[in-house]
């Protein structure tokens, strides 16, 4: 396959950045899209040009790393990580539009690469359970309904790509952030600290400067996990309930 | 320079500091030997911990629990995303729930016989004992394992194993454990313990006076030296991978072993049987594993499994493109418990499976192919995990003490999480309470400007180069050379053509390679250039490993020993020792130390899984 791509190029957070268009040939159908980037980049190199850069770490669409916006999607026409995306879902002589995630919560470090490290400081904010190590009681002290562990399962099931974000026209992540209060609201052993849970991730979030949620459910399309668009109102119904129960 | 494989034996390993007395009690034995640090003085340690994968991660977290000032560094721009995420199928733990006669010991026999005796019994053991507790500690964190309808949780099998001992998350299991990690690690980040420095790679280690002091990073600087690697040779290839398309493939996707379960392995019993597999009649199939060891099965260990594969595409049965490949069939799992279920235990396998080659596994069957998966060898560790240089610790995968030569499924992440969670916070205090440090190490001491210094001029004379190579393209040449002479089945005169090629390959790369843009910026490609500088060292002393080893056993299997039905062939009066070497130059002969193994439980005899 013949390709012609547009990049976002942009040299580091502080530089402006345009739209460059490069050829590609010799393109195969069973490439991943990252492996077609690594094609272009092995042209760039040998070219003398800056080789665009892009996160990526395990190319088996769990890490969460890979993170381009493709011809307006964010990872892509499939329902996947871009990693796990594969040239057969594109036609030869493509004009192909490849740019970062596009959030003000995410701003650029270079070319496609971008700082997500406001979702670890969402996760810092109450993303966990205090069990600190050693202090656990069986494993079957405690059982958990099948239902519920299911659920919890289906929400701790996130990478933390940040395609939801992407995709969002407001730029909100809310479809992160509930997806790990309710993983572990739902759990026996999250119940402790289910209210502070709740309110300090929902707090932090807001102070990252990501944008409100009005519901337009782009995020739950965009998810490559699934994770479903009622995540965000059963995150609502957690957040009412605390608010009624803890006085700050 | 004298010749890469004319090595010396250097002296013996004698102590490993594992106590003595019966296994069982060692590792309480060792606990309480060891010195404490008080608590009130614990935060006035820094202790480098380098990556976040499951060990990295639950160490961090422990530690500073503990109350010790823990600065953490992964390359990853998120700690979350450390590759123990990309583990599939489960956890080991001899937690005896499915009452089918699993203990503590049986983990302990099964991982001694299954690494073909080539692991420490005191490290063996104490891995077994832990592993109940591991468990216990990622449930009450919430990790979402499966579960029953009854609330409880479920277990399942794996290759190698006669008991249901192997805990699971759908087939994430190490997103799962990887998460629940990341998540102590960042309360332990909130709580201002831990200093976490994403985006940011160990070049270099800085030494003071013989020990470890610190670490050089790139854009950081803390504080370097040689290490013994252990049994570099030992590496793992995996049976269950999807079958790779052609040059440009960057990644070969492994689908967990747990397949094994309820698939099906077979291939034509004609040669050359092009036909689609579901017109091929049930009596012209071969499920050869079934055939050939019948106790076991479809899951007999992974190296058996690998080499039955390679053996049945040897012979010209092999199915799909280039006749690479086997298939794992379900069509008998789906008629038995009907397609929900296998949806509802591999579904996610399933569906990447159809995402990577555009086939429908519930209704063709999955072709297969083994390849490259894990290193049983790592740095050389005593029973404490410490390296020969003091105050360097090595946990996880890194180190090489507890598999030997094979690694059985779902023991990798039981391992990092027993390193991380329970040895190493164990063991450190020790160190750290016999060892205080009175001076400060900083970017001004002498020690840690040379290798500041060290690490400047070797990326500059990467970026000085100006070649006509890419970082890629000398990294898919040691690929292949590597695959070829020193993968599934390894040969002396093969091994010696890798070592011919590598300072071939070495000199080139220093000559032609091709780093565009500078050191002071985002470069991915001098970060990929700079490991390929280290990957060249490991491909080195993995080849002359394999061939000092002239014996087979767990994944090294050496052709000139196998037994007349082609299985692998130990040479224990040989080779029954851990081999330690020692760094000595780039390229130059390397000094082996040998660690005697002694089996005092489990008595050595041939692996037989028929």
């Amino acid at each position: 396959m013949k390709l012609t791509l547009r990049v976002w190029r942009q040299k580091n957070a502080g530089a402006p950045g345009a739209m460059s268009t490069y050829e590609v040939d010799g393109i195969s159908q069973d490439m991943s899209f990252l492996e077609m980037l690594d094609t272009l980049n092995e042209e760039l190199i040998l070219e003398g040009d800056d080789p665009v850069a892009f996160d990526h770490d395990c190319r088996e669409g769990i890490c969460g790393a890979c993170s381009l916006v493709i011809n307006g999607d964010a990872h892509g026409p499939e329902r996947t990580t871009t990693c796990q995306l594969h040239m057969r879902s594109f036609e030869d002589g493509d004009t192909i539009d490849i740019e970062p995630w596009r959030a003000s919560a995410f701003p650029v470090v270079k070319d496609l690469v971008v700082d997500r490290s406001a979702f670890d400081r969402i996760i810092q904010a109450g993303g966990y359970i205090s069990a600190p190590t050693g202090t656990a009681p069986d494993a079957h002290a405690t059982p958990v309904p099948k239902p519920d562990a299911d659920f919890a399962f289906e929400h701790a099931e996130c990478i933390g790509c940040g395609a939801c974000v992407a995709a969002c026209p407001n730029g909100s992540a809310m479809l992160f952030t509930s997806a790990k209060v309710n993983h572990l609201n739902v759990l026996p052993q999250g119940a402790p600290e289910r209210e502070t849970r709740v309110l300090d991730m929902v707090g932090q979030m807001d102070s990252e400067g990501f944008g409100g949620c009005t519901l337009t459910g782009e995020c739950a399309t965009a998810c490559p996990k699934g994770i479903p668009l009622p995540s965000i109102s059963a995150m609502n119904k957690e957040w009412l309930r605390a608010t009624r129960k803890v006085h700050r | 320079m004298n010749d890469y494989t004319d090595y010396a034996t250097g002296a013996p390993v004698t102590d490993t500091k594992a106590p003595a007395g019966p296994v069982a009690e060692r590792w309480d034995t060792r606990r309480f030997e060891a010195k404490l640090v008080n608590p009130a003085n614990r935060r006035k340690h820094t202790v480098i911990v380098v990556g976040t994968g499951l060990a990295g991660g639950s160490a961090g977290a422990t530690l500073a629990e503990q109350g010790y000032h823990v600065v953490q560094f992964c390359f990853q721009d998120s700690p979350r995303r450390a590759h123990s995420v990309a583990a599939q199928g489960g956890i080991n733990a001899a937690k005896n729930y499915r009452n089918d006669g699993d203990s503590v010991h049986r983990l302990f026999y099964d991982t001694v016989k299954g690494g073909d005796f080539r692991a420490r019994e005191s490290n063996v053991h104490r891995l077994a004992q832990i592993s109940v507790e591991i468990i216990d500690q990622c449930v009450a964190q919430g990790v979402p394992f499966a579960r029953e309808y009854g609330g409880l949780l479920d277990n399942r099998s794996f290759g190698g194993v006669q008991v249901s001992r192997t805990f699971y998350a759908r087939g994430q299991t190490g997103q799962q454990l990887l998460l629940g990690a990341y998540q102590a690690l960042s309360r332990q980040i909130a709580a201002g313990n831990v200093e976490l420095h994403p985006r940011t790679e160990m070049l270099d280690l800085v030494i003071v006076d013989g020990k470890a002091r610190g670490i050089v990073a790139r854009d950081l600087v803390t504080g370097k030296i040689d290490t013994y690697f252990a049994n570099p040779c030992f590496t793992q290839i995996h049976p269950t991978c999807i079958p790779r398309t052609g040059e440009h493939q960057s990644k070969l996707t492994l689908m967990s072993e747990s397949l094994r379960n309820d698939g099906r392995i077979w291939v034509p019993k004609a040669k050359g049987d092009d036909r689609p597999a579901n017109e091929i009649p049930e009596d012209e199939r071969d499920y050869y594993l079934e055939r050939i060891y019948p106790a076991f099965g479809n899951l007999v260990p992974r190296d058996i499994a690998s080499r039955a594969a390679k053996n049945v595409c040897d012979e010209g049965r092999g199915v799909g493109p280039g006749g690479q490949g086997v298939y794992l069939d379900f069509a008998e799992a789906i008629e038995r418990m009907g397609r929900a279920k296998v949806e509802e235990k591999y579904g996610n396998l399933f569906d990447m499976y159809a995402q990577i080659t555009a086939e429908n596994p519930y209704e063709t069957p999955m072709r297969i192919y083994p390849a490259v998966h894990y290193t049983m060898g790592g740095l050389w560790v005593d029973y404490d995990l410490q390296t020969t240089i003091p105050g360097l610790f090595a946990i996880g995968e890194a180190n090489f003490s507890d598999h030997g030569a094979n690694r059985l499924g779902a023991s990798a992440l039981m391992q990092g999480l027993a390193d991380g969670y329970f040895v190493l916070p164990s063991t450190i205090n020790d160190y750290l309470a016999r060892n205080p440090h009175h001076d400060e190490v900083d970017a001004s001491h002498p020690a840690v400007e040379e290798v500041v210094a060290e690490t400047e001029d070797r990326l500059n004379l990467l970026l000085a180069v100006d070649g006509d190579r890419t970082p890629d393209s000398f990294h898919r040449e040691i690929g292949e050379l590597m695959w070829e002479y020193c993968g599934m089945a390894r040969t002396e005169e093969g091994l010696r053509k890798a070592l011919g090629r590598i300072p071939q390959i070495r000199e080139e790369f220093w000559r032609r390679i091709k780093v565009p843009g500078t050191g002071a910026e985002f470069n991915q490609s001098l970060e990929k250039a700079n490991r390929i500088v280290d990957y060249l060292e490991l491909a080195e002393l993995m080849c002359l490993d394999a061939l000092h080893r002239a014996e087979s056993c767990g994944g090294h299997f050496r052709e000139e020993s196998q037994t007349a039905d082609g299985e692998a062939a130990r040479r224990d009066e040989e080779f029954s020792y851990a081999a330690a070497w020692e760094f000595a130059a780039t390229g130059e002969a390397p000094v082996l130390h040998k660690e005697d193994l002694v089996f005092e439980y489990v008595h050595p005899t041939q692996r037989s899984y028929a």
